[in-house]
């Protein structure tokens, strides 16, 4: 094997052993930095050795077995206290081989969702959440954490060195919450993970519409968790939601970079497998038989959409009936906006007016370029030009993005090609 | 990036035997590791070529040639495929390596196939800015 195979090859593998050891150790250690810089320093060693040797048969155990070692020694030489030292010698068996062969089960699995409580944790900041779990739990490099966000690798690397003394500094413990806490910290891991995933999906800024790798990390790790946490309907709901709406990734953006909108996309394009596999977790979710939550609705939503063949053939009434669901347990603004397209769809414009009209004087929408947009929408629908082209006119000077913005304008010439002629 | 794991037919597979116990066991694991790391897409064994059917055309333009199974050549058939999403070729190869043998034998083996993604070659920043490169030196060529 050629030391550049070697090295790409090591890398794959720690990619893929990374989450699992930096979890192990932070059990072993208590300490989430201390255990990426144990993880990394037997990464180093495999660097060294395997290229020369060849990779182990088992490349998860023998990286756990140095990080391990490691660990030891560490304790050992900076004589840290007692109970520290007793713990690790407690969990000298950490570990097996079988079952650091790739699968989560029982053990690792926990830790695992101990490490995304922790990066997840409410003492730090949204932005923090995001750049500390694509590290330690996806596995990515800064420069990369940096590229999809469009920031410096330094404001990253920064960002997270900070969540972590975060973390330390606040005693945050290294454990898996129970009863009621666990409802809300779980709601807060889904969160996070859904941002990282709409933060991929629609950019809100820049030329490019779509980062890929953002909306692949997202996708991965809810399957991950999906399959490491039991009697949660909602983590379902949240996979089948993020796995419908990757189905539709290629089609949302034109040869040209374009925005397509979902009534104007090729729908024989729509990647059937990932619509598949969101009918599959929406239907596990709700084999659970609870009161569909947030992301259960909105993946329920959604599936109307994939399920539909075309835009005239698809169930209006039931995706109205979906949005009000969604208003009852989790208003805001958005939804209802959402909740009018649908109904001016089930019902006519006329009715969809009448909630967006409701609207007006919501502060939170104040500068969304979306409420003037679908008001535009549905006056042109009523044939009330003048109007909708103010509408848009405002819709196009709000919006950050350049082709969304393109994509008004042409809808301004539009109404104006309608006004003219009645004018004449 | 998409990758397909295609598992060869076997004179087993082709005969329709069933693989021992340990075998199954072993592939289940193996598939329950795919799934926990969230790589898993589809997986699906065929049925021996005694009931597959062949579509050839022989002369361009002309009708199709139908052929009714068995077909002799094992090697050249697949007996199932495992497709998996994963980060890069080499996480890909390093899944089909953990792959359990598929057949013992010594008939055991395994294709990896990367499936065609227009959209990965497209956003992928490095191969986005390979390819402007790669464009500014053919207006250059042009101009000289």
């Amino acid at each position: 094997m050629s030391r550049t195979v070697a090295y790409r090859t090591i890398d794959a593998i720690w990619r893929m052993e990374s989450p699992k050891l930096i979890a192990g150790l932070t059990r072993m250690v208590r300490d989430v930095g201390l255990a990426e810089d144990l993880a990394q320093d037997a990464l180093v060693i495999a660097l060294e050795r395997w290229p020369e040797s060849s990779i182990p048969n088992n490349p998860g155990a023998w990286l756990m077995t140095t990080a391990k070692r490691r660990a030891i020694d560490l304790l050992r030489r900076n004589k840290v206290g007692g109970r520290k030292y007793e713990e690790l010698a407690r969990h000298t068996s950490l570990y097996t081989e079988a079952d650091i062969d790739g699968a989560i089960d029982g053990e690792i699995g926990d830790d695992l969702l101990r490490l995304i409580f922790l990066t997840c944790h409410p003492v730090l900041s949204p932005e923090a959440h995001v750049a500390l779990t694509l590290r330690l739990l996806c596995g990515l490099t800064t420069d990369e954490i940096a590229r999809s966000y469009l920031v410096a690798e330094a404001t990253i690397a920064q960002r997270i060195v900070r969540a972590k003394r975060t973390l330390n500094a606040k005693g945050v413990p290294f454990e898996m919450p129970e009863g009621e806490a666990l409802k809300e910290r779980l709601s807060a891991v889904l969160e996070v993970i859904y941002l990282m995933f709409n933060e991929g999906y629609s950019a809100t800024s820049g030329a490019h519409w779509i980062r890929p790798i953002l909306c692949q990390e997202a996708l991965r790790l809810g399957r991950v968790l999906a399959e490491i946490t039991q009697d949660e309907p909602e983590v379902h709901g949240l996979v089948a939601l993020m796995e419908i709406q990757s189905s539709r990734l290629k089609t949302r953006v034109g040869a040209d970079g374009e925005p397509i909108l979902l009534k104007d996309q090729n729908r024989s394009l729509w990647d059937r497998l990932l619509i598949r596999r969101g009918l599959a977790a929406l239907e596990r979710c709700r084999r659970f038989g609870r009161p569909p939550g947030p992301y259960a609705l909105q993946a329920a939503i959604a599936a109307c959409h994939a399920e539909a063949a075309s835009v005239a053939e698809t169930n209006w009434v039931r995706i109205a009936a979906l949005y009000e669901a969604l208003s009852r347990i989790s208003y805001s603004p958005i939804v209802e906006l959402n909740r009018a397209v649908a109904v001016s769809m089930a019902f006519g414009p006329a009715f969809g007016l009448q909630i967006v009209d409701a609207l007006h004087n919501e502060p939170s929408l104040y500068g969304y370029h979306l409420l003037p947009s679908v008001r535009g929408d549905l006056l042109m629908k009523l044939e009330r030009y003048e109007e909708a082209l103010v509408e848009f006119e405002r819709a196009a000077g709000m919006t950050r993005n350049e082709r969304e913005r393109a994509l008004l304008i042409d809808r301004v010439t539009e109404c104006e090609q309608k006004v003219k002629p009645s004018r004449e | 990036m998409r990758f397909m794991m295609i598992v060869k037919a076997t004179t087993d597979s082709e005969a329709g035997a069933m693989p021992s116990q340990e075998l199954i066991d072993a592939m289940q694991k193996y598939n329950e590791e795919l799934v926990k790391a969230g790589v898993l897409l589809a997986a699906d064994g065929l049925q021996p070529s005694s009931n597959a059917i062949r579509i050839s055309y022989p002369e361009a333009g002309g009708k199709p040639k139908v052929v009714d199974g068995p077909f002799t050549e094992a090697k050249e058939l697949i007996a199932g495929y495992t497709l998996i999403e994963v980060k890069s070729r080499e996480e890909a190869m390093e899944w089909a390596l953990r792959m359990p043998d598929p057949h013992g034998f010594g008939q055991g083996e395994i294709e990896l196939r990367q499936v065609f993604d227009v959209e990965d070659l497209m956003e992928d920043p490095e191969t986005l800015a390979k390819e402007a490169a790669l464009r500014k030196q053919v207006e250059q060529q042009r101009k000289a």
